[in-house]
């Protein structure tokens, strides 16, 4: 069951497509990837599916639970469900990180509260008091942002690049997060491009220059990912991916006959 | 009506009528008791209507026409363990306090105040604070002022603190006015440090409607390895306005100090911030750091994606950013 489709959706920026005709159903309850090179527009369809600031003027319509959501603000799509963990998250001088954890959590109880803080691995009795400021590492804020999510419980969690800047320690209960929320019901959508993440979706989308290229299992996209684009032979170009390069193949021709007649005139001219 | 009730405090007392005001004055700051370990000292317009000291620790206190002067010693080598409250206040719609204060914490004695300003009904009521305070050498003063005011937001306050942190000593003060209207703030705290002294003052203020705010802190680094830190973190709504000076001069070899000035304004509300650092010895070094703007978006959408609507979210921050 779909709980979430984008239908040709087009966000454009100083007459540049960001996401160009992007159509896309995720599937209730799964973990899926999103997944393509750098600049690739992987971050714009987190942006845009949230609603964020700069990523609202498309057209095209996003739908959630069967509904159109495209002209919903920020709060009104996490009141339905949709939450966003940041790639690189925020800092709050002086917000205390219970404060944080439980902004929207449906009970705002301590208990609440240490489950969450337990579930990434950190202990609560040692961060209650603390601010979610620079004095957090980057693992640190990284499993205080999962936390919060998780004690939110929503519908649909997309994570942007949750592997990014966290110690190596972080990532396990990160990953563990993504499966606890899994098995709570949780729709999860993974930006990445790390194989190790994607290793945690079922499915994955892989995009290119805002477009999607291809989907299926996470096994297929991952060999297809790793075996074409890395490295990228046609960056910010996928149309020679998806029309299975023929207008390469005709200019490799077409080179490569204007190339011969070359030589074939040369060996006349020469006897 | 409002003269008349200035005419009831300037009047002679009874035991009864203190204990009332002291009940009225630790209701409005929602305290309710202290321990027999815990110093207090109840001050209602120009009445001491409650005092209740500990060992080391010496007050006394004389009637002014408006406000009472009052004279603090903390014995040599006296730590208290419990914090040392004072209260503040003028019920009244209408009135004016002054408190003049002269403290002296000897050679390394400790203590922490909190001085709780509560002004919940006025309309008109000025509150003035003269302050002096001496940190003889060791000695350790933590000095937390909180400021209740109604909606009315008119009160006026003009706190003026002159402070010398002798050699080693370390002075530590917090201004805090977030409930309520500030009204008219004229704030003015300068600190001079000797030898190995730390002076770190913090305001954390939050103005609305048409208040009107003057915040000057100034510290002086004038011992080797002295250290200063000035902080002042203002949220600005509807009209409010702010003006920020804060100025740390180091005179001396070592001696180290940071100004920071941080201020979220909103509606039509305006903030200046002027951090001046001088720097008079090739071997100190001063640092400043000054930001005034809206809500960090980056801030405010992530609580919103957690469901909170904006107003909510750019609450949250400037509680944090003032808590």
């Amino acid at each position: 069951m779909t709980i979430l489709s984008l239908e040709h959706v087009h966000l454009v920026r100083e007459g540049r497509h960001i996401l160009n005709d992007l159509s896309m159903d995720i599937w209730q309850g799964h973990v899926h990837a999103i997944i393509g090179p750098n600049g690739a527009g992987k971050s714009t369809i987190a942006n845009t599916i949230m609603g964020l600031t700069g990523y609202r003027d498309i057209t095209g319509d996003i739908r959630f639970e069967g509904e159109s959501i495209t002209n919903l603000s920020v709060s009104e799509r996490a009141k339905r469900g949709i939450t966003l963990v940041f790639q690189e998250p925020a800092r709050f001088e002086g917000l205390p990180v219970m404060s944080f954890v439980l902004a929207g959590a449906r009970e705002k109880t301590r208990a609440v509260f240490d489950k969450s803080l337990i579930m990434v691995g950190l202990d609560p009795d040692k961060y209650r008091s603390r601010a979610v400021d620079r004095t957090l590492s980057g693992g640190e804020r990284k499993r205080i942002e999962l936390a919060s999510v998780y004690a939110m419980q929503p519908r649909l969690v997309i994570m942007d690049e949750p592997d990014s800047g966290v110690d190596i320690d972080s990532i396990p209960y990160i990953f563990e997060v993504i499966q606890e929320l899994r098995q709570s019901g949780t729709t999860v959508m993974l930006i990445t491009h790390s194989p190790e993440v994607l290793r945690q979706a079922d499915h994955a989308f892989l995009v290119c220059a805002g477009r999607l290229v291809d989907k299926g299992s996470m096994q297929r996209m991952y060999n297809y990912f790793n075996g074409r684009c890395v490295p990228c032979s046609h960056v910010g170009c996928p149309d020679r991916e998806l029309e299975e390069i023929p207008a390469f193949t005709n200019l490799e021709m077409q080179a490569g006959l204007e190339a011969a007649n070359v030589r074939a005139d040369k060996e006349v001219r020469n006897g | 009506m409002a003269d008349r009730e200035i005419q009831a405090v300037r009047k002679e007392l009874t035991q009864e009528e203190k204990d009332a005001l002291v009940r009225e004055l630790l209701n409005s700051i929602h305290a309710h008791h202290y321990g027999p370990d815990t110093a207090h000292i109840e001050v209602h317009g120009n009445k001491v209507v409650g005092t209740h000291l500990v060992p080391g620790l010496e007050v006394t206190s004389q009637e002014l026409d408006d406000g009472v002067e009052v004279h603090i010693r903390l014995r040599s080598g006296v730590q208290l363990a419990q914090p040392v409250h004072f209260c503040f206040g003028v019920i009244p719609d209408h009135g004016t306090q002054r408190i003049i204060s002269h403290t002296v914490i000897e050679k390394g004695a400790s203590a922490k105040f909190m001085a709780h300003c509560t002004f919940p009904n006025a309309v008109e009521v000025t509150h003035v604070m003269q302050a002096d305070i001496e940190l003889e050498s060791g000695a350790s003063l933590d000095y937390f002022e909180r400021h209740i005011h109604g909606p009315e937001g008119g009160v006026r306050l003009e706190p003026v603190t002159r402070v010398h942190v002798g050699e080693g000593a370390r002075f530590h003060t917090e201004f805090e006015l977030i409930k309520g209207n500030a009204g008219t703030i004229e704030l003015d705290y300068q600190a001079e440090c000797d030898a190995d002294a730390v002076v770190d003052m913090m305001t954390r203020i939050f103005g609305r409607s048409s208040d009107r705010i003057h915040i000057r802190e100034a510290a002086h680094l004038a011992g080797e390895r002295s250290v200063g830190v000035l902080t002042s973190h203002i949220a600005l709504k509807d009209r409010a306005e702010a003006q920020i000076d804060n100025e740390i001069v180091a005179d001396a070899p070592w001696s180290r100090g940071h100004v920071d000035c941080k201020e979220i304004v909103q509606g039509e509300a305006k903030a200046r911030a002027v951090p001046i650092v001088q720097v008079n010895d090739h071997r100190a070094h001063v640092t400043h750091e000054a930001a005034i703007g809206s809500v960090d978006s980056r801030q405010l959408e992530t609580l919103m994606s957690r469901g909170l609507t904006e107003d909510e979210a750019t609450d949250m921050i400037i509680e944090g950013l003032l808590s």
